[in-house]
Order: C-alpha cells, then structure tokens, then sequence
C-alpha cells in the first residue's frame, strides 16, 4: 500500500532476541527512567496561588475604561452592540447633567451597560469597533457562578476601578495592554 | 482447671502488642495511599496532593472521611451477607499476617523481657502462606456475591492468579527453609544477624518470591483482578463507601506486610547491619536497642513499598495468558531449578566440598 505521508513507521514484528525475553533487564531500563523523573522539574503550578501570564493577545472578560482623571470614557454610541455578532450587549444612554463632567468624558454617556458573559465569545470585535477607547477585553476571564443571571455583567462589574482613588486596582485591571499606550488605532 | 488458667500478664502484653501492630499497620497502610499518590506525581513530574494540611500529609484522613460519608449501597439481588463478609475478610487475613512478623528483638520493661512479636510459632511461614491463601477468600467472595459478570471475572482471575502464583513462591522458599532449617521467622532473623543475610545466598529465590508478592498483593503488573479498563474496577465495582475502602485499604495493609515479610526472610529483619548488636547492646541497653531495630526494620520495608509503588508506575499490566505463562511456565521450573540446586549444594557442604 502506498504510504500517504513519509512519516510512516512500520510496526515491528521481529521476534524478541533473549536478552529482551529475559524481561527482566528491559524492566530495569523502565524503572531507570521513571526514576530519572523523580529529579525532573515539575510541569505543574501550584494554580491559586501562582498563575501562568496570559499571552499580550489573550482576550478575557471585557472591561470598561476611564480616563486618566477617573471619567467614563464610554459615549453609547452602540458601535459595540452592533459589531457584536453574538448579541451580548445592551446599553441605554443618558445625557451628561451639568456638574457631572467630573464622571463621564463626553456629553452622553451609558447609564446602563450591560454583557451577558454565556453568549459572549470573547471575539474583541467591541473592542476593535469602539472609537473612544472605552472597551477592553482584560487579562481575566468569567468566574463559576450558580445562576444564569450572575453572568449578566452591569456597569458595576465592568467599570475599571478608579485611577485616582484605587491606582493599584487600575493598573492590575488594565493589566499589561497598558503597556501599549498607542491602542489599537481606533482612538479619535 | 490448670491448663486452663490464663497467664494474665502474658495476656495483657499481648493484647498490647496486637493493638500496636494493628493500629500500626492500618496507619501505615493509610500513609501508603498518600505516599502511592505522591510517588505517582512525582513520577509524572506532577505535585500530587498538597493541599490537605502542609504537603498534604492531611489527605488520608480526608479520603477516609469521604469514604465514610459516601452513600453505601448493596446490590438488589446480591447475597447481603456474604456482599459484607467479602471486604471484612480481606482486611482480616491481611492484618492477621502481622502476627508472626518479629517486629524488633525483645524490650525490658517491669522486670520482664517481652518479646516484640504477637506469636513466635514455630511453623511461623506456614502460617503466613495460610492466611495469604485466606486472603483469596475475600476477593472470591466479594465478587461472588456481588452477583455481576464483571465482578466475578475479577474474581476469577485473582483467585486463578493467587493459587498459580502461591505455587511458585512457597517452592522457591523451600530452598531457603532447606539453608535455615527452621519456620520460625524469629529464629531466622536471628541466623541472619550473626552470619550473611538470606538475600546473598538466595538471590533467584527472593527473585521469584518478590514477583510472586507481587502477585499476591494484587499490584500492578499484576493487577489483572481490578483492570479499571477491561472489569469496571474487577471484584469491587459493586461496592461503595467503606467497604470499597476496605478492600482499597486491605491491598495497602497486604503490601506493607508482605514487605515486612520479605525483609524478614532476606533482609536481615530488625537486624542493623555492619554492627555488633551484644556491644551495642551493652551501650545503649535493651530497650533502646529495640527501638533502633525497629526503626532499622520500618526503614526497610519503606524501601519495600516504595518498591512496590515505583514498580506500580513504570510497568504496565500483563494480559492474562502473559500471566499464566510467567506463572506456570518460568516462575515454577525456575523455583524448581533453585531449589535443586540450593539442594545440591548443601548435600556438597555436607560431604566436606568447600568452596
């Protein structure tokens, strides 16, 4: 039969010489090298408390930015919404109120925003459609959780904390895309 | 009326020592499983259970306790009785083995020498090839009643494989009886300790004795009775909660035992080795002596059972014509041929030939 790849191994059927019927001797060889790998460096992490870095393009659960004074940058525009191809955001606009200015960037702004995580499929497109830079997609992804509506993320759980009052919880949340201040082109 | 009176010292040392050896045996045993699941990871380059207390030396006690809470259920049309003898008799004969095993020489304590062994029978390994083929009992009984076609094929295969392989090994140690002369393991410890240990003059038998242990205790590659991927768990795949730990628990119990039992007959026993024990003795006194052998003998059978785990990990299972043919076609005519040649020896030995 033609082989369809030269990666082919024959298997072998040759009769055992005695050295290897003795059986014996072969064992030995095994146990040699499992006993090899007791010295071996482990494979595994201890997880909880040691994590392994996600890769730069790892897209997880998304958040939602502010700016460097703390404002929303998010402007409802719903350009997430509509390049979402599975349907997973909502949001409702509001109009900026005079003395807000210090919460949100533009004029409008998202008085509810909300992800439901079970149709999510993490694709970025919102990430990629939005022109304020107000989406990201972090390094984390959705916890466990026993009841269909706490995957039903709000402004709450999205919201970056802030970065004048929580700078710590800021940079852990924005993670290592802060790295790249360029974005991803889309910005104004 | 006084051949029936009972020596209440004696009997009261003794319940004493079979507590110790009981207890001592099953939390070992117990740690066994824990150290079986850490010698399995290591050799996997994994970390194994690390999470129940520090290094995970908790686990045991946590896989008890789910066991205990585990839902038991008995079969519908299973034989209820004979369904819980099964277990019970596993574990039985498995801890009677400890009986005859001479844990350590003998302590002085409220001006009396007591002797560190439950019963220094004379026809001590007889006894033990008794209860080993007891322990068939158990599985056969198990899977008996368990009134299904896997558990019985389980069943089937060990008590097949236990008797073939009983042969082989009670053989193999007929040429060490013919080098000490006597059953007593107490006394063959002491023959041990004086001149060279059993293991030099009798390496193709403690060869076929130590594959045939294997067999015995049911470890891999003889595991042929509990093959998860061909019997569903073999002789207990009936059984839940408790009484699958029994049996779980009787294989460590077994292997424990019948490593004591090897470096008993091979290793000297309790004996230190490159060490005068009279002078030793004398220095330290009796009691602390015994507490040195015992750790000494504990020290051993650990590198017994890591032998046995180590092996566990690296060899796979036989089939079970593989089985029978090292069984009946290499094992026996080698036990054969050892014994007729320790035979021939000593005859030479007798008629002054010195080599």
């Amino acid at each position: 039969m033609q082989a369809l790849t030269n990666r082919v191994q024959q298997v072998s059927r040759k009769k055992m010489t005695l050295w290897e019927r003795i059986y014996l001797p072969e064992i030995l060889k095994g146990m040699f090298i499992t006993f090899k790998h007791i010295f071996r460096k482990k494979v595994t992490i201890n997880y909880p408390e040691q994590t392994r870095k996600f890769s730069p393009v790892f897209r997880g659960l998304q958040i939602l930015n502010r700016d460097e004074e703390g404002r929303e940058r998010c402007t409802a525009c719903g350009l997430c919404a509509v390049a979402c191809p599975a349907e997973a955001i909502t949001m409702e606009a509001a109009e900026r109120q005079p003395g807000e200015e210090h919460l949100y960037r533009e004029e409008k702004y998202a008085a509810k925003y909300e992800i439901n995580m079970l149709r999510c499929i993490f694709c970025g497109y919102c990430e990629e459609a939005c022109p304020k830079d107000a989406v990201y997609l972090s390094e984390t992804f959705a916890p466990a959780n026993y009841q269909r509506k706490g995957f039903i993320y709000g402004k709450k759980d999205l919201l970056i904390p802030h970065p004048k009052e929580d700078p710590e919880g800021f940079a852990k949340a924005k993670g290592d895309r802060a790295i790249r201040p360029e974005g991803h082109g889309n910005e104004k | 009326m006084h051949l029936l009176a009972i020596d209440w010292v004696v009997f009261t040392e003794k319940l004493i020592l079979i507590i110790a050896v009981v207890s001592g045996s099953l939390v070992v045993a117990m740690y066994s499983t824990y150290a079986e699941r850490k010698v399995a990871a290591i050799i996997q380059d994994r970390r194994g259970p690390n999470r129940a207390g520090p290094f995970g030396i908790l686990q045991p006690l946590a896989d008890g306790l789910k066991l205990f809470f585990k839902e038991e259920i008995i079969p519908k049309f299973s034989s209820k009785f004979l369904f819980i003898l099964g277990p019970g008799i596993a574990m039985l004969t498995a801890i009677m083995i400890g009986a005859v095993v001479p844990w350590g020489n003998k302590i002085h304590i409220f001006n009396r020498d007591v002797s560190l062994q439950i019963a220094d029978v004379n026809i001590g390994i007889l006894y033990i090839f008794g209860m080993v083929s007891l322990g068939v009992y158990g599985i056969m009984i198990g899977g008996w009643a368990s009134n299904n076609k896997f558990s019985l094929l389980g069943a089937m295969r060990a008590a097949s494989q236990i008797i073939s392989y009983e042969l082989a090994m009670g053989i193999s140690l007929i040429a060490l009886l013919m080098l000490t002369g006597t059953l007593s393991l107490k006394t063959m410890v002491a023959q041990q300790m004086d001149g060279w240990w059993y293991i030099f003059k009798q390496p193709l038998g403690f060869l076929i004795f130590l594959i045939c242990a294997f067999a015995e205790t049911n470890r891999t590659p003889f595991d042929l009775s509990e093959a998860e991927n061909e019997l569903i768990g073999g002789y207990h795949s009936e059984y839940s909660s408790m009484k699958l730990g029994f049996y779980l628990f009787a294989e460590y119990v077994n292997m424990f035992l019948s490593s004591a039992v090897m470096v008993t007959l091979f290793f000297g026993g309790y004996d230190i080795p490159f060490v005068n024990d009279q002078t030793f003795i004398n220095t330290i006194g009796t009691n602390w002596m015994a507490v040195l052998q015992g750790a000494v003998f504990f020290i051993k059978i650990v590198c017994f059972l890591f032998l046995f785990m180590w092996v566990r990990w690296t060899i796979p299972r036989f089939r079970y014509d593989q089985l029978m043919n090292l069984g009946w076609k290499i094992l026996l005519p080698l036990a054969l041929f050892n014994m007729l040649l320790t035979g021939a020896l000593i005859l030479l030995h007798q008629n002054h030939w010195h080599f």
